[in-house]
C-alpha cells in the first residue's frame, strides 16, 4: 500500500500531539457508550458542539450530515439517529459508523490551507476564500513550494501571505503553516488539508475540517510518532464474505491474493497471476465492451503456496458456479510470463480446486481458458490440458506463443456463441 | 559532474563493458547477471563487486563453466574506491535500508546509476534521493522494480527471468525497440510481445510502480530518442500519476520524433465500485485526469500510436516496425552463435536430467521434513509420548525402540558411570586442561582421550571375550587358563581399589537390576563364575564396572529379542558399548570442568618432588 486516508478525528489528534495545539475532539463508533464519552470529555456538556460523519468522504454539508452549534443532548440524538444509517454519496453507498464531535467555533473568516507532495517539492497552498467555494475562487490561491529535504521558510510564507490575510494574523499564520510543514515532512504525510480553517478568539489557528493522508510505508520508522491511528477502508459497500475471506488469506501470507466482486451474476470470471497482468485482463474485457459481464477482479502473485492457491481458487470457483446461466460462462486463468515462479507448482492448487468443482462446473456450463508462461510452463499447461479431458469441462490452453490477452476475445466469442 | 566512465554517452546508461556493484549478497540475482553476461559473450563479467554491510572477502560464482571470485566490500565507499570504473549499483537493500544505501551510492564519485529493487520505500525518502540525483546528474531506476536490461550488454538483477526466456526474446543481442514500462512484472511479457513483432528489444527499463519513480517514463524515452540504435519506442504506463501527459507534451512539441507506441493500463478502473488500490503503490484510481482512459486519450491526441486495447499492442508494434523496415531504416540483424550456459546442478537435479552418486549416507535421522526424525520417529511424537533419554539413545544408536526396562537400563548405565571422582585419569586430565585455561570442548576432549584399554574402555572387550567364552561353552576355569596362555588380561576383571571385601556398589546395582528385569542373564552368570575363579588368585580381581556393563548389555540385547545374531555381533564389533561409557563420563567431565572454572582454579604445575628424575 502507500497513501492511506486517516479519519479526521485521528488526524486532528495527531496534529494536536505533534504541534501542542489545544484541539479538542472525540469519536463515536457503534459500540461507543455516549454517556461514558461525556464523562471522559467533560467539555461535551459545557460547549456548543459540531458533529460530522468521519468516514473519509467530503461534501458532508451538502448531504445534510453536519450538525452545527448543538448541545450534547442534540448531538447524542443526532448520533443515535444516524449511526448505522445507510447514506449515498456520489457513486457509493454505505452505512455511517464513525462520527467526530468537536466544540463549535463561531467564526467569520474561512481560509483554505493544504500541503501536497510534488516530485521535487512540498507545495503549500493558501486561500483567503476557504470553505465550499475554494475551487470557484482558485485564482486567489497562493502557493509556496518547499524543496524536498528543506524546512519551510517562515519569512517566505509571510511574504506570500501579503495582502491575502489581515496584517495582525499574518505572522501567526506563517508560523502555523511552517509548523504544519514540519509535521508533514517529519511524519511522512502525503496530504494535509484544512478547508476551512479559522482563528479562535485568542487568535489561535483552528482547523475546522481536516483531511489527512499518511504514507504507511514509513510505518517502520514513524509508527511511534503517529500514535494510535487507524487506516480504514474507503467508504463504500460492505465487502462480500468471499472478499473478506481472501483479504484474511492475503494478510496471513507474504504472497498477494486479491479479489473484488464486480457483478456476482457476471459471466466472465478471472483468476490471473500478477499485479500488472490482472489489471490488463480486466482492462481488455472492458475495452472490448463487456464490462457488464465482468464478474470479478482477481489476482494472485508473490509465489503463494499450493494450499493458498487452492483456497483462493476454491473461493473464485464457488462464486463462479453459484448462479447458472443458460447462455454459459467463462473462466479465464491467465498470466504473463513469470520471472521465477514455477508455473506447474502454482497450478497444482488450482487443479485441485477445479477437480473438486467438476460437477458444479459442468452444471454452470463453464468454459475455461488458460494462458501462462514462465519456468516449467510446459508441464503446467500439460496438466491443465489433461484436466480438461479428465473432467469433461472445456479447457483451452495457451502459452507464450500467444499474446497475454489472446484468450480474452476467445472467451468473449464463446459467450456470444 | 566529472565524467569517470569513458565511452558512455549521456544517453547510454549501460554498455557491453558496464561494471556494477550489487548491494546485499544476493547469490541468485548475481548469478543470473553473470549468466546473462556469458550468454552475450561479454569479455568481462558485469558484477565487479558486492557490498554487504559488515562483511569483506570474496563471493564465489560462475562465469560460464568456470568459477570466479567477486570481491565483497563492507561499504559503498570502499567498493567505489577499489573498483572506480564500476558506475552502476544494483541495490537489493530492504525498504528499510534502501534509502541509506542509495544515498551512499549517489554521494560516491564513481557510481552514476542506482537501481533500487525494494518495494515499499517511504515516498519522502525516494523524493529526497530524486533531489540528490538531480543535483549530481545521476540516474535512479526504481524503487519497486525488477530493473531493466540492455540487450546483449547488461542485465539488472532478475530482469527478463530465465535464460530460456532471454533466449526466446532474443535479449542476448540488440534489437531496434526501446521499451519503458511502469510494471516490472509485465516487462517480461513485453519483451516477448516485442520479440514476436519486431527484431527485438534494444533496451527495456521498468521504472517501478511507486508514485514517485526515481526516473520517469519520459526520462528514458528521451534517452532512447537520442540513441541512434533505437528506431522505435514502446511505453507501457499505468493509471495514477500524470507522467504520461509529459510524454504527450514531448511528442507534441517535437522532442520525440521516433515512432512511439503507448498504452496505459487500468482502463477497467471505471467499473470498480469504490476507490481501488491495485497492485502497485502508484496505481490508484481516483482523479479523472489520472485514469487510464484519460491518459490514453491524451497520448493518442498527441500523435502517439495508442491501440484500442492491450491486445492491440503487438499489431501496432508490428505495423510500425514493418513500415520502418520498408523505408530501409532497419538493418537485418545477423543472429550470433550462442554459447551454452551451463545449467545449475540444483536446477538440473530438480528437472531430473542429471544424477550423482551420493558421497554420504545416513540411516539414523532425517531433518529434511517439517520435523526431525530420530530413527524414523518424528520429534513431536517423541515429546508427546514422553520418550526417555534411553529411548532416544535406542532410536539413534540401534534404530529401534527397545522395551521399557531396556531403555531404563541404558539410563542406569549412564547414571552409574557418569562420574567417579576427580582422581581418575579422565577427570584428572579434564581438570588439568581446564586449569590451563582451555575451553570446554578442549578440556572435555583431553579427558575423553584417556578412555581406552586401561580406563573405562574395556566394556566392548569384556563383552566380546565373555560372550565368546560363554557361547563356546568353555568352563570358567578353562576360560581363565586360555586367557592366561594368550597373555591377555581379562578385560572387565580387576580394580585398583575395590575388592571382594570392598565391593563396587555400582556393580551391585547393575547386577541387581539385570537379575530382576532381564528375561535371561547367561553372560552375567558366566562372568560371575569367571570372577569366582579369578578371586581365588587375588581378592581385587573382581568383575568391575566395565565388565559388568559389558556382560549385562550382552544379556539385555540377546534376551530382548530385538536383534538378530548378526546384529548383535555387529554391535560388539563396532564398539557401541564403550560409547556408553564415553557418553556417561562426558557428563561428569563437564561437571569437573565447570567446577574448576567456577572455582577459578589456577594453572596446575606438578611438583618436582613427585617426579623421579632419572640420570
Amino acid at each position: 500500500m502507500a497513501r492511506r486516508k486517516v479519519r479526521e478525528h485521528d488526524g486532528k489528534k495527531l496534529l494536536a500531539r505533534q504541534m501542542g495545539l489545544p484541539i479538542m475532539c472525540c469519536q463515536a463508533k457503534p459500540e461507543t457508550d455516549l454517556d461514558s464519552l461525556a464523562k471522559e470529555n467533560p467539555w461535551l456538556l459545557q460547549k456548543k458542539l459540531v458533529v460530522k460523519p468521519d468516514m473519509l468522504f467530503g461534501k458532508r454539508g451538502k448531504g445534510n450530515l453536519v450538525l452545527l452549534d448543538a448541545d450534547w443532548s442534540h448531538a447524542k440524538e443526532f448520533i443515535k439517529k444516524n449511526m448505522n444509517h445507510e447514506v449515498e454519496m456520489p457513486g457509493v453507498k454505505g452505512a455511517l459508523t464513525h462520527f467526530i464531535i468537536e466544540p463549535f467555533v463561531a467564526h467569520k473568516e474561512e481560509y483554505y490551507f493544504s500541503i501536497m507532495p510534488e516530485r521535487d517539492s512540498d507545495v503549500l497552498l493558501f486561500s483567503p476564500a476557504g470553505g465550499m467555494d475554494v475551487e470557484a475562487n482558485w485564482d486567489k490561491v497562493v502557493k509556496v513550494a518547499v524543496p524536498v529535504g528543506e524546512a519551510a521558510d517562515r519569512k517566505a510564507i509571510e511574504k506570500a501571505l501579503d495582502g491575502k490575510i489581515p496584517v495582525e494574523r499574518k505572522a501567526r499564520a506563517a508560523e502555523f503553516f511552517a509548523k504544519c510543514h514540519g509535521v508533514f515532512a517529519g511524519l511522512d504525510l502525503s496530504l494535509l488539508e484544512m478547508n476551512p480553517f479559522t482563528f479562535d478568539g485568542e487568535g489561535n489557528p483552528v482547523p475546522l475540517d481536516l483531511r489527512m493522508e499518511i504514507d504507511d510505508c514509513a510505518g517502520f520508522k514513524d509508527d511511534a510518532k503517529w500514535g494510535p491511528i487507524e487506516f480504514p477502508e474507503p467508504f463504500g459497500r460492505k465487502p462480500y464474505p468471499e472478499e473478506k475471506f481472501v483479504k484474511e488469506l492475503d494478510a496471513k501470507t507474504g504472497a498477494s491474493l486479491k479479489l473484488t466482486i464486480l457483478n456476482p451474476e457476471g459471466r466472465i470470471w478471472t483468476m490471473v497471476a500478477g499485479g500488472g497482468a490482472s489489471v490488463i485482463y480486466a482492462d481488455t474485457v472492458v475495452d472490448l465492451g463487456y464490462m457488464k459481464e465482468l464478474a470479478n477482479y482477481g489476482e494472485y502473485s508473490g509465489d503463494p503456496n499450493e494450499e493458498e492457491t487452492y483456497q483462493y481458487a476454491k473461493t473464485v470457483l464457488d462464486l463462479a458456479t453459484r448462479h447458472n446461466d443458460p447462455k454459459g460462462k467463462v473462466l479465464i486463468i491467465g498470466g504473463g510470463i513469470a520471472n521465477f515462479t514455477d508455473v506447474a507448482n502454482t497450478f497444482k492448487g488450482i487443479v485441485r480446486a477445479l477437480r473438486e468443482h467438476k460437477e458444479k462446473l459442468k452444471k454452470a456450463n463453464i468454459s475455461i481458458f488458460v494462458r501462462r508462461g514462465g519456468p516449467n510452463y510446459q508441464t503446467g499447461l500439460k496438466l491443465m490440458r489433461e484436466l480438461g479431458s479428465e473432467l469433461g469441462v472445456p479447457i483451452e490452453v495457451y502459452g507464450p506463443e500467444t499474446s497475454m490477452t489472446y484468450v480474452v476475445p476467445l472467451a468473449i466469442k464463446k459467450l456470444s456463441g | 559532474m566529472k565524467k569517470t566512465t569513458a565511452n558512455t554517452a549521456n544517453n547510454e546508461l549501460f554498455t557491453k563493458k558496464t561494471k556494477a556493484f550489487v548491494y546485499n549478497l544476493k547469490a541468485g540475482p548475481i548469478q543470473r547477471m553473470l549468466d546473462f553476461d556469458f550468454l552475450c559473450c561479454r569479455e568481462t563479467p558485469s558484477v565487479a563487486g558486492i557490498i554487504n554491510p559488515g562483511s569483506s572477502g570474496w563471493h564465489k560464482a560462475f562465469f560460464g563453466k568456470n568459477e570466479m571470485l567477486i570481491p565483497v566490500f563492507s561499504t559503498v565507499a570502499d567498493a567505489s574506491k577499489a573498483v572506480p570504473d564500476a558506475d552502476v549499483m544494483v541495490n537489493f537493500a530492504s525498504f528499510r535500508s534502501a534509502y541509506g544505501s542509495s544515498k551512499e551510492a549517489l554521494e560516491s564519485r564513481t557510481i552514476r546509476t542506482v537501481a533500487i529493487i525494494a518495494e515499499g520505500m517511504p515516498e519522502r525518502e525516494t523524493r529526497e534521493l530524486i533531489a540528490m540525483a538531480k543535483k549530481k546528474g545521476k540516474w535512479i531506476i526504481g524503487p519497486a522494480t525488477v530493473g531493466g536490461i540492455k540487450s546483449g550488454c547488461f542485465r539488472i538483477g532478475n530482469t527478463a527471468g530465465t535464460i530460456e526466456n532471454i533466449t526466446n526474446c532474443r535479449l542476448y543481442r540488440a534489437g531496434s525497440v526501446g521499451l519503458v514500462s511502469k510494471s516490472g512484472g509485465m516487462s517480461n511479457e513485453m519483451y516477448n510481445v516485442i520479440a514476436q513483432n519486431s527484431d527485438g528489444v534494444n533496451e527495456g527499463i521498468a521504472i517501478g510502480g511507486d508514485a514517485y519513480p526515481g526516473s520517469e517514463l519520459l526520462d528514458h524515452i528521451l534517452r532512447f530518442e537520442a540513441n541512434p540504435d533505437i528506431k522505435m519506442m514502446v511505453v507501457l504506463g499505468e493509471l495514477g500519476g500524470q507522467s504520461e501527459y509529459g510524454i504527450a507534451e514531448a511528442k507534441k512539441s517535437g522532442k520525440i520524433t521516433k515512432p512511439l507506441i503507448g498504452w496505459c493500463i487500468g482502463t477497467c478502473s471505471k467499473v470498480f465500485p469504490t476507490e481501488v488500490q491495485f497492485g502497485h503503490a502508484g496505481a490508484k484510481s481516483g482523479k479523472e485526469k489520472e485514469t487510464a482512459d484519460a491518459k490514453n486519450k491524451a497520448m493518442r491526441d498527441a500523435g502517439i500510436i495508442v491501440p484500442r486495447s492491450f491486445e492491440g499492442l503487438g499489431a501496432a508494434i508490428k505495423g510500425e516496425f514493418e513500415r520502418l523496415r520498408k523505408e530501409g531504416k532497419i538493418k537485418e540483424i545477423k543472429e550470433p552463435e550462442l554459447p551454452k550456459v551451463p545449467q545449475d546442478y540444483a536446477a538440473a537435479l530438480k528437472s531430473g536430467t542429471v544424477r550423482r552418486s551420493a558421497n554420504f549416507m545416513c540411516s539414523i535421522s532425517d531433518d529434511r521434513g517439517d520435523d526431525v526424525l530420530y530413527g524414523g520417529v518424528p520429534l513431536a511424537e517423541i515429546i508427546e509420548k514422553d520418550y526417555s533419554v534411553g529411548d532416544v539413545i535406542s532410536l539413534l544408536w540401534f534404530k529401534r525402540k527397545l522395551p521399557k526396562y531396556a531403555a531404563k537400563y541404558i539410563e542406569l548405565c549412564l547414571i552409574v558411570a557418569a562420574d567417579h571422582g576427580p582422581c581418575v585419569s579422565g577427570a584428572h586430565n579434564a581438570i588439568v586442561a581446564a586449569r590451563a585455561g582451555k575451553d570446554l570442548v578442549s578440556s572435555l576432549a583431553s579427558g575423553l582421550l584417556t578412555i581406552g584399554p586401561r580406563f573405562g574402555g574395556a566394556i566392548d572387550d569384556a563383552a566380546r571375550y565373555f560372550k565368546a567364552g560363554c557361547d563356546a561353552g568353555m568352563a570358567p576355569e578353562e576360560f581363565v587358563e586360555d586367557m592366561k596362555k594368550k597373555a591377555i588380561r581379562i578385560p572387565g576383571i580387576g580394580h585398583r581399589i575395590k575388592s571382594r571385601d570392598n565391593p563396587d556398589k555400582r556393580v551391585e546395582f547393575l547386577k541387581a537390576y539385570a537379575k530382576k528385569h532381564f528375561p535371561e542373564t547367561k553372560y552375567l552368570d558366566y562372568a560371575l563364575a569367571v570372577e569366582n575363579v579369578t578371586l581365588e588368585k587375588a581378592n581385587n580381581l573382581i568383575l568391575n564396572v566395565d565388565g559388568c556393563i559389558g556382560v549385562t548389555f550382552m544379556d539385555l540385547l540377546s534376551s530382548c529379542k530385538c536383534f538378530s545374531k548378526e546384529e548383535l555381533e555387529g554391535i560388539v564389533e563396532i564398539g557401541y558399548l564403550n560409547g556408553l561409557f564415553v557418553l556417561a563420563r562426558s557428563i561428569g567431565l563437564m561437571g569437573h570442568i565447570y567446577d574448576q572454572k567456577r572455582l577459578k582454579s589456577e594453572l596446575y604445575r606438578h611438583p618436582w618432588d613427585d617426579v623421579m628424575f632419572l640420570k
